[in-house]
């Protein structure tokens, strides 16, 4: 029963390997679908391209309807997967930041290597200026200590929190999915054609 | 099909989605974990600066939570994974003719201003995926794959300010 590693089926001893392995088909993925293009993936912001919108909610309805179909099947304890505490505050201040980064890079860092696996010298600015922005981080720590460790709710899920069955609550995140293709595909018809 | 327009052939979105997700699934089968990348850079700045001066790291509340005397801290999961996140996109680019050194910008800015922006946009990132604790890719996707809160909050936010914003970022794309 997975998680494999975690349920000392396979060595601890092996995990830089996969590491390496799976974020090898992470990036070739992400690569084969446009990643590497900040301008294709700007393009889910003004409607000329929502290939981040398709790519990302797939997966994401893929591996949640898959890991707790694993989960159901006896094949995967859920319990025993990691769960990153939600610290309210902290998070939507991260996610705005992130927000605006998104739209003055173009990139976000997982896509921002990709580019710069493939010679791109924006994706490579984009990187060191994550580095500076880490550092900063860092270094101003003190500052936003308090803000940092405000309001965690620790490690809760979003059907936990309301209460809702996770089956019909990964029902519904499928209909929803469904619906914003169904929807952006027609927008992308009405909007301008950007060459790129 | 001229083979310009070969290289610019990208995958199906959702083969690709379907893809990402089971790459995804595999992860938390295999490791527990799900997949990231803002991870390996905080690994790397927080090498750099031990690296620099060991003490500065070590009595910084932030640095010293990632310091340990038996580990490097670019021994990580994250970092390996990076690595390979690398190498993936080079293959994927070398099988597709995608592989040159450019700037990739609309014709209606310069070059310079987009490397300036896309550099302010790194910093950014750096910046907010520390208060997320993980960017897109460890705190959005493979939050929402375990239907973290934490998870759909970070995609929400990164998203929804994406698009309040958008407007006034609109010369660098449109």
């Amino acid at each position: 029963m997975g998680p494999l590693i975690t349920n000392g089926i396979i060595d601890p001893g092996w995990n830089n390997y996969i590491a390496l392995l799976l974020g090898m088909a992470f990036g070739f993925v992400l690569e084969s679908a446009g990643f590497s293009s900040s301008r294709k993936l700007a393009g889910v912001f003004y409607g000329y391209d929502f290939v981040v919108l398709k790519v990302f909610f797939t997966a994401a309805v893929v591996s949640v309807i898959g890991i707790y179909l694993m989960g159901h099947l006896g094949w995967l304890d859920i319990s025993k997967l990691y769960i990153q505490p939600a610290y309210v505050q902290s998070t939507i201040v991260g996610g705005v930041i992130m927000g605006i980064g998104f739209l003055m890079g173009g990139f976000c860092p997982g896509t921002s290597f990709t580019g710069v696996a493939i010679g791109k010298i924006d994706a490579m600015v984009f990187s060191v200026g994550m580095f500076i922005g880490v550092l900063i981080f860092g270094e101003l720590y003190p500052l936003f200590e308090n803000l940092y460790n405000a309001g965690n709710l620790g490690y809760i899920t979003i059907t936990e929190y309301f209460g809702i069955q996770p089956g019909i609550f990964i029902l519904g995140l499928t209909v929803v999915a469904l619906v914003a293709f169904y929807v952006t595909a027609i927008i992308q018809q009405k909007v301008k054609k950007v060459d790129y | 099909m001229s083979t310009q327009d070969r290289s610019k052939q990208y995958m199906n979105p959702y083969l690709a989605g379907v893809l990402l997700g089971l790459v995804l699934l595999l992860t938390f089968y295999i490791t527990g974990r799900g997949l990231g990348a803002s991870g390996a850079v905080k690994s790397s700045v927080v090498a750099a600066v031990d690296a620099v001066s060991h003490s500065h790291a070590t009595g910084s509340k932030y640095y010293s939570q990632f310091i340990s005397d038996d580990n490097h801290p670019l021994n990580s999961w994250l970092v390996f994974e990076v690595l390979g996140v690398f190498a993936g996109a080079f293959l994927s680019g070398a099988l597709a003719g995608r592989l040159k050194l450019k700037v990739e910008h609309s014709p209606k800015i310069s070059s310079r201003t987009r490397l300036i922006f896309a550099g302010l946009g790194g910093l950014f990132f750096g910046l907010g995926s520390q208060f997320a604790r993980g960017c897109t890719s460890g705190a959005a996707l493979s939050g929402m794959a375990v239907l973290s809160l934490g998870g759909f909050l970070a995609m929400i936010f990164i998203f929804g300010t994406g698009y309040v914003v958008a407007y006034f970022f609109r010369k660098l794309w449109i």
